[in-house]
């Protein structure tokens, strides 16, 4: 096995997500069946090749440090699953 | 001309027919409009190729379009009605992403192409059905249900722009936008018998389309012949300052490549592209293409791209590694799906993306989570990174020797609805023609060049480098101008 049900678990948290334990069953399977299929990398011999990030050249992008017009408030509110006067409402954070 | 006649059929005109008869006055920009509303009406409840229908403000900017025709200001797109894929954020309509989390979500601003095309006088029917945040082949993904294939309504239209694919190919649009992360605007293109054409990474302004692979999206036009895209790509090309990673570099008039045949053209032919397991009705239809080709005055040359092989998985590890990170904002905060209010934050987040989230969606972010933690990351991302380089390089070298590439755009025609959602490997493989392009960050176009025994499309891939889009519109204008297969309509 590539991938332990503990790791799959484990992964999910990282991830912000969970399963059922039917689902965790099933991602396990599933993603041990694509990464021993990803094993094919290993037959390429990458010594000192350069990893690829972007495919065309970029470099950092500079503009001016200038105020510009941006999203207005009530705009920015608009799709807020919750609010509260000029803030985004979120659980209860600090005990 | 037969006037009647004319106004009957609107719904099946091109960007460029449309276009003459606008500045004929043989119709306005309203009835146009009009008559693809009504097309819709008729034959979207058996294709589901849109998310929403926008006729109002259709007819509104159909009403703004007729006044700039009346002053004489008419551009190319000026008056053409078109279908745009539910990814790119349009001010005030809904954009969903074909995604439950985003399913109330309204922009409060327009990506930098819709504005483009808003200011070139083009007209918004509505917003296509998609994979969910593009992640598919087939828009089997789509939290709202799949799109159908015009040509038999059993099959997958591809994916993941399958809806703006099968509103082109059903006449429910004059054209429309894709975007393609490894193929997403070339495989359904092929699979519904159309021209989708992905540009060179940069070259068109990713601004307002919501991200999955940073370094691979693009958007690009579906149409239904090679001079739409041209002339959509005219609109959709140049630097944006509100996109970092378009590159500012000049936008030729790409209508001017058109011409009728390729003499002085060099095919470059990759056997890596004929594996086991293509279709052979796929096979002897780009076979016969290239000889199309030759008698064009194109010569073909053999070439090699060695570690086309490598592409898939490659593709697997690097797109939803950048989907991992770009799909964390997706946390019931800002925008979007919430559950789970009375829970803790951490409780809450889980909550909201378990159940927001399609099977797809979360398994790719699985994947790419994976892939980047810590005691992975150089077995999984990095070796890929790396893997990345080489197919590259193929290219670059292939390219000393050839102008375009010519190759199946997928391995099959269309398959059904439902045969292919238990086993995601066998899905991924729909993509193996077209992702080593996205990897590359190079220029793809797909267009027609057959019809399988059952009546579903094939579609041919011309490949060429980065920023030589006009290389391969050429090669696909000569060809398509030399064979009848894009003027070959489905019955519906």
């Amino acid at each position: 096995m590539k991938i332990t049900r503990d790791q799959v678990e484990h992964i999910a948290h990282l991830a912000r997500l969970e399963f059922s334990e039917k689902e965790i069953e099933a991602f396990t399977r599933q993603m041990d069946n694509i990464l021993t299929y990803f094993d094919k990398l290993k037959e390429v011999d990458t010594t000192s090749v350069e990893p690829t990030s972007h495919a065309i050249q970029v470099k950092n992008v500079f503009r001016d440090d200038e105020v510009k017009k941006s999203i207005a408030l009530d705009l920015s509110l608009k799709n807020a699953p919750e609010k509260e006067g000029n803030f985004f409402r979120v659980p209860k954070i600090i005990e | 001309m037969n006037r009647e006649k004319d106004i009957m059929d609107l719904h099946t005109l091109t960007i460029h027919e449309a276009h003459e008869h606008l500045k004929n006055r043989d119709f306005s920009a309203r009835e146009l409009t009009q008559a693809l509303l009504k097309r819709i009406e008729e034959v979207e409840p058996k294709v589901k190729a849109y998310l929403t229908v926008t006729s109002e403000k259709a007819l509104k900017e159909a009403a703004q379009a007729d006044k700039m025709i009346a002053a004489g200001e008419i551009t190319p797109l000026t008056g053409i009605p078109l279908a745009i894929k539910d990814i790119l954020c349009t001010e005030g309509i809904t954009t969903t992403c074909g995604s439950k989390i985003l399913k109330n979500f309204v922009p409060v601003y327009d990506a930098t192409v819709v504005r483009n095309l808003k200011r070139a006088g083009a007209i918004t029917l509505g917003k296509a059905n998609m994979d969910e945040f593009a992640m598919g082949s087939s828009t089997e993904n789509s939290a709202f249900g799949p799109s159908h294939n015009p040509w038999d309504l059993s099959a997958i239209p591809g994916g993941s722009s399958g809806g703006s694919a099968s509103a082109v190919a059903a006449d429910e649009c004059i054209a429309s936008l894709g975007t393609d992360t490894g193929g997403s605007i070339r495989q359904p293109a092929s699979c519904c018998g159309i021209v989708g054409l992905k540009p060179t990474y940069g070259r068109v302004s990713r601004f307002g389309l919501v991200a999955f692979g940073s370094s691979l999206d693009q958007v690009g036009p579906l149409t239904k012949d090679v001079r739409d895209a041209a002339l959509l790509m005219n609109i959709l090309a140049g630097y944006d300052p509100q996109d970092s990673t378009s590159v500012n570099k000049e936008v030729p008039d790409y209508t001017t490549f058109l011409k009728p045949d390729l003499k002085g053209i060099t095919i470059g032919v990759a056997r890596e592209y004929f594996i086991e397991g293509i279709d052979p009705e796929v096979e002897k239809a780009v076979k016969e293409a290239l000889h199309v080709l030759q008698d064009l005055g194109a010569k073909t040359v053999d070439i090699a791209l060695p570690h086309t092989e490598y592409a898939l998985p490659v593709y697997y590890l690097i797109a939803p590694a950048e989907a991992s990170s770009n799909l964390a904002r997706y946390d019931g905060v800002k925008y979007g799906f919430r559950t789970g209010k009375d829970e803790n934050l951490i409780a809450m987040y889980k909550k909201t993306r378990s159940e927001g989230f399609g099977a797809e969606v979360k398994r790719r972010i699985m994947l790419g989570t994976y892939a980047l933690s810590a005691g992975y990351y150089d077995a999984y991302y990095g070796k890929a990174s790396q893997v990345r380089t080489l197919i590259r390089r193929d290219f670059e070298e292939a390219f000393k020797k050839c102008d375009v590439i010519v190759t199946p755009t997928a391995p099959t025609p269309a398959f059904k609805i439902g045969e292919k959602t238990d086993d995601p490997l066998q899905m991924y493989l729909s993509d193996i023609f077209t992702i080593p392009v996205n990897l590359a960050g190079i220029a793809g176009i797909s267009l027609p060049c057959g019809l399988a025994q059952n009546r579903l499309p094939i579609g041919l891939q011309v490949i060429a480098g980065p920023f030589e889009e006009e290389k391969v519109l050429q090669t696909a204008f000569a060809y398509e101008q030399n064979t009848d297969w894009h003027v070959q309509k489905p019955k519906l």
